[in-house]
C-alpha cells in the first residue's frame, strides 16, 4: 500500500482516498470482505434449498410426466393425509431419536473416561480407536454388520454355539438400530469430550469440599456442564440418521418380522425422495417430502441452541 | 470382485426403469393425436443406407458400463481403424438427455434399454438402421430381430444386443424340485423367506401371475393394467409383504441373502443364479409356468451420427457370435446371436443353458419384455394406470 502511494503517485492518490473511504466506513469494508463468501453461499446453499421448497408446490403431468408450474399444495396434502407417508416420517424420527438416545448413553461413559480418568497416552489411544472407523467406507462398515447379523453370520454363530437360539435380527429394524448407533457414534464421543474436558476441576473439588458424593457431583455439577456437548453431538446423530438412505437399503428388512420390526418396515424418508427422483421422476414431490427434514431439523437446532450446544461445538 | 460387479450390475437394472416415467412422454406423444391416429416416429422416413463405407476413423458411443470392453474393443479397432471412445451412462435418464437433438452431431450410438429406446424413437434422437448390413442378423433369434421395444411398423431404429429374463431363483435344499408356479413367493408357509426386487416393475411379476392365477381379471399385458387389475395385483403385494424378508436393490443384496440362508425363494437375474453357483450355495433358477418379464438391449443410431460408417462396423462386430458371447459372460446376459452359443461353450462351459442362450423360440413367449406403464392401454383408452401410479402403489406397499 505504501509502495503504490509514493512509488506511483498518480494512481497511488486514488488507492489512498479509497483505504480512507473504507477506513472511515468500515460497515463498506465488511461488506467487501464478505461479499465473495455470502454470495457463494447464498447462491449455491440458500438458492438450492429456495428452489426445493419452490418445486414442492408444484406437480407433474400424469399423462406425459412433466412438471407443471401450477400452484397447489397437493404434494403437502398427500403427504400429510395418506397414512403410508405419516408412517414413513414417523418411523424416520423415531429412530433418529432411538440411535441419538442409545449414542448419547454409550458415549457419556466412555468420553467421561477418556477425558477425566485416562492417562495421556491411553487417551491418545482411545481416540485413535474412536476415529479409526472413520477411515474405513460407510459402505464397508455396513456390509461388515450385515455379515455379523445375517442368518449364517456371526451373531447367529456364536448363540448357536453357546446353546442359544438365534437372534435372527439380521433384516429388521433392530438391525438397523444397531447399524445407525455404532456408525455415529464417534460423532458423538467427540463433542462430549470436548465438553468433559472443560468441566474444571475446581467445580468438582468444591462439590467435594461441599460434602457431595460421586453421584451427586456427577449429577449436579458434570452432566449440566457437558450436556451442550451431549446436545451438540446429538445434532449429528439425529440429522445423519434422518437424512440416510443407505442403511435403510442395505439392512433394512420388508417390515414383517414381529417385535424385531417393531416400526413396521425399513423406508425412511430419504428413499422416498431417491425414488421419486430416481425412477418415477415426480421431483416435486421428492421436493415437498424433503422440506420435512428440514423443518425437523429447525425445530431440533432451535431447541439445541436453546440448550446451548452451539457454544459447545 | 464378484461384490462389485455385482453392485454396478443391479444399479444397471434399477438404473433401466429410471426413466421410465418420461418414457410415456414420447410413446404417448406418437400413439395417441386426437385420440386414435398414430403418428410415426419423426425419422420413420430417413432411409437407411444399403452399403458401408470406410470407417472414418472415430467412434463415440454412449453405453452401459461394461458394453464397451477393452477386451472387444481393442480387436474392433485393429480390424476397422475406428477408434472408439465411449460415454458411461448411469440411467436412462442420463442416455436419453445425452442423446438430445440427434445426439447432438456428437454421439453415434447408444447401447439403449427398452424403455428408453422407444422414448428415443419418438422423440425423433435416433434413425432406422439397416439390418441387411449386419452379417449376422439372420441368426438372431426371431424375437429380437424385431422386439416392439426397436420396431415400430416394421422400421428397425436399431439392431438388438442381449436381453435377459427375471427368473425365479430357489434354494435346492428347500425345494429339490423346481417349483412350478410363481405362487411360491406368495406362500404363506414360506413367510420370512422370500424375497423381492424393490423395485415398481415388481408389479408387472405380480399381474403376470395373476393373468394365469385369476383369470377372470382378464389381465393380457402385465404392463398395461387397468385399475381393477392394477388394484387386484397391489393387493396381492400387500398380502406378500410380512411374508418378504428383505426387498433386494442390487445384485449383490439378493446375492448375499441367498448365499447366507437367508431367504429361499425369490424374483432374480440370471447373473445372481450364475454367481450363487460359482460360489457353491445351492441354488437353481427356473420360468414357471406362467412366464416371466424380462429385459432387452438395443444399440440405436443417432440421427446426427458423425461416423455413420463406424457405427455399422461397430453393430457388425457386436453382432459377430464372439464377441456376443464375450459380452454376455462379462455382464451376465442372453446374446441374442444363436450362433453365440457355442461361443459361451468354448469360453465357459455350460454357459449356454445357464444363460437360456440356446432357448428355443417358443421361449420368448414366456417372456414379457419390460415396457413403461403409460395410460394409453394399447387401443387408444386411456384407462390404463401409468407409471407414476405404479411408484406411488409401491411406496405404499414397501412404506
Amino acid at each position: 500500500m505504501a509502495i503504490a502511494a509514493t512509488g506511483r503517485p498518480r494512481k497511488g492518490g486514488e488507492a489512498v482516498r479509497l483505504q480512507a473511504i473504507v477506513w472511515r466506513m468500515p460497515w463498506l469494508r465488511a461488506t467487501l470482505l464478505l461479499i465473495p463468501p455470502l454470495g457463494w453461499f447464498v447462491l449455491v446453499y440458500l438458492a438450492s434449498l429456495v428452489l426445493l421448497l419452490v418445486t414442492a408446490f408444484w406437480t407433474i403431468d400424469t399423462f406425459t410426466a412433466e412438471i407443471l408450474q401450477v400452484w397447489n399444495l397437493d404434494n403437502f396434502r398427500v403427504i400429510f393425509t395418506e397414512a403410508t407417508y405419516r408412517n414413513i416420517i414417523w418411523r424416520t424420527v423415531a429412530l433418529a431419536a432411538l440411535v441419538t438416545a442409545t449414542d448419547a448413553v454409550l458415549a457419556f461413559p466412555f468420553a467421561y473416561y477418556m477425558a477425566r480418568v485416562a492417562s495421556r497416552r491411553v487417551q491418545t489411544i482411545l481416540f485413535a480407536a474412536v476415529l479409526l472407523p472413520l477411515w474405513a467406507s460407510y459402505l464397508a462398515r455396513v456390509y461388515a454388520w450385515i455379515l455379523i447379523l445375517n442368518h449364517s453370520g456371526l451373531l447367529n454363530w456364536s448363540l448357536l454355539s453357546i446353546g442359544l437360539p438365534p437372534a435372527e435380527i439380521g433384516y429388521t429394524n433392530v438391525a438397523m438400530w444397531v447399524v445407525f448407533a455404532y456408525i455415529w457414534l464417534p460423532f458423538m464421543i467427540i463433542p462430549t469430550y470436548a465438553a468433559l474436558e472443560r468441566v474444571p476441576e475446581s467445580l468438582l473439588e468444591a462439590a467435594a469440599d461441599l460434602g457431595a458424593r460421586r453421584w451427586r457431583t456427577l449429577r449436579d455439577v458434570v452432566l449440566p456442564l457437558a450436556l451442550p456437548g451431549v446436545v451438540a453431538g446429538s445434532i449429528f446423530t439425529f440429522s445423519l440418521t434422518l437424512g440416510d438412505y443407505i442403511t435403510p437399503i442395505l439392512i433394512g428388512g420388508a417390515g414383517g418380522q414381529g417385535a424385531r420390526d417393531f416400526l413396521g418396515g425399513s423406508v425412511f424418508i430419504g428413499n422416498v425422495v431417491y425414488s421419486n427422483v430416481g425412477i418415477a421422476n415426480n421431483v416435486p414431490f421428492a421436493a415437498a417430502l424433503a422440506t420435512i427434514p428440514v423443518g425437523i431439523m429447525a425445530v431440533y437446532l432451535l431447541a439445541a441452541k436453546r440448550l446451548g450446544a452451539f457454544e459447545a461445538l | 470382485m464378484s461384490e462389485i460387479e455385482a453392485g454396478s450390475v443391479g444399479f444397471r437394472r434399477l438404473a433401466i426403469v429410471a426413466a421410465a416415467a418420461l418414457v410415456a412422454v414420447a410413446a404417448c406423444g406418437g400413439n395417441t393425436t386426437g385420440g386414435s391416429t398414430s403418428k410415426p416416429p419423426p425419422t420413420a422416413n430417413i432411409k437407411p443406407p444399403t452399403s458401408v463405407g470406410a470407417g472414418e476413423g472415430q467412434l463415440n458411443l454412449i453405453a452401459w458400463e461394461g458394453y464397451v470392453d477393452t477386451s472387444w474393443t481393442k480387436p474392433f479397432t485393429a480390424k476397422t481403424g475406428c477408434k472408439v471412445s465411449p460415454k458411461y451412462a448411469g440411467t436412462s435418464d442420463e442416455m436419453f438427455t445425452l442423446m438430445a437433438d440427434g445426439g447432438g452431431g456428437q454421439w453415434d450410438m447408444v447401447s439403449a434399454s427398452g424403455n428408453a429406446s422407444i422414448r428415443l424413437i419418438y422423440a425423433g434422437d435416433v434413425k432406422p438402421m439397416n439390418p441387411d448390413l449386419i452379417p449376422d442378423w439372420p441368426n438372431f433369434q426371431t424375437y429380437f430381430k424385431a422386439p416392439p421395444y426397436n420396431t415400430i411398423s416394421g422400421i428397425h431404429y436399431g439392431i438388438s444386443l442381449q436381453w435377459g429374463p427375471n427368473v425365479l431363483l430357489y434354494n435346492t435344499k428347500k425345494f429339490p424340485t423346481a417349483p412350478t408356479s410363481w405362487s411360491v413367493i406368495y406362500d404363506k408357509g414360506l413367510s420370512g423367506l422370500i424375497t423381492a426386487y424393490g423395485d415398481p416393475m415388481t408389479i408387472a411379476d405380480a399381474a403376470l401371475y395373476l393373468a394365469k392365477a385369476k383369470p377372470d381379471l382378464g389381465i393380457k399385458d402385465p404392463y398395461e393394467l387397468t385399475q381393477k387389475q392394477f388394484d387386484a395385483a397391489i393387493a396381492l403385494l400387500k398380502e406378500q409383504k410380512p411374508l418378504i424378508k428383505k426387498y433386494w436393490g442390487g445384485a449383490a443384496d439378493e446375492i448375499a441373502l441367498f448365499q447366507n440362508g437367508d431367504v429361499m425363494v425369490g424374483a432374480a437375474w440370471p447373473y445372481q443364479t450364475i454367481q450363487l453357483k460359482l460360489a457353491k450355495a445351492p441354488v437353481a433358477d427356473t420360468i414357471p409356468s406362467e412366464g416371466a418379464t424380462g429385459w432387452g438391449d438395443t444399440w440405436m443410431l443417432a440421427t446426427k451420427a458423425p461416423h455413420p460408417n463406424c457405427a455399422y462396423l461397430w453393430t457388425q462386430w457386436v453382432s459377430t457370435p464372439v464377441v456376443q458371447a464375450e459380452q454376455a459372460l462379462y455382464f451376465g446376459e442372453t446374446p441374442v446371436n444363436t450362433k453365440a452359443c457355442a461361443q459361451m461353450e468354448v469360453q465357459s462351459p455350460g454357459s449356454c443353458a445357464q444363460y437360456h442362450a440356446d432357448a428355443p423360440g417358443s421361449y420368448f413367449d414366456t417372456i414379457k419384455f419390460w415396457k413403461t406403464p403409460i395410460a394409453d392401454c394399447g387401443n387408444g383408452s386411456l384407462t390404463c394406470v401409468p407409471y407414476e401410479k405404479w411408484q406411488s402403489a409401491w411406496t405404499e406397499i414397501t412404506g
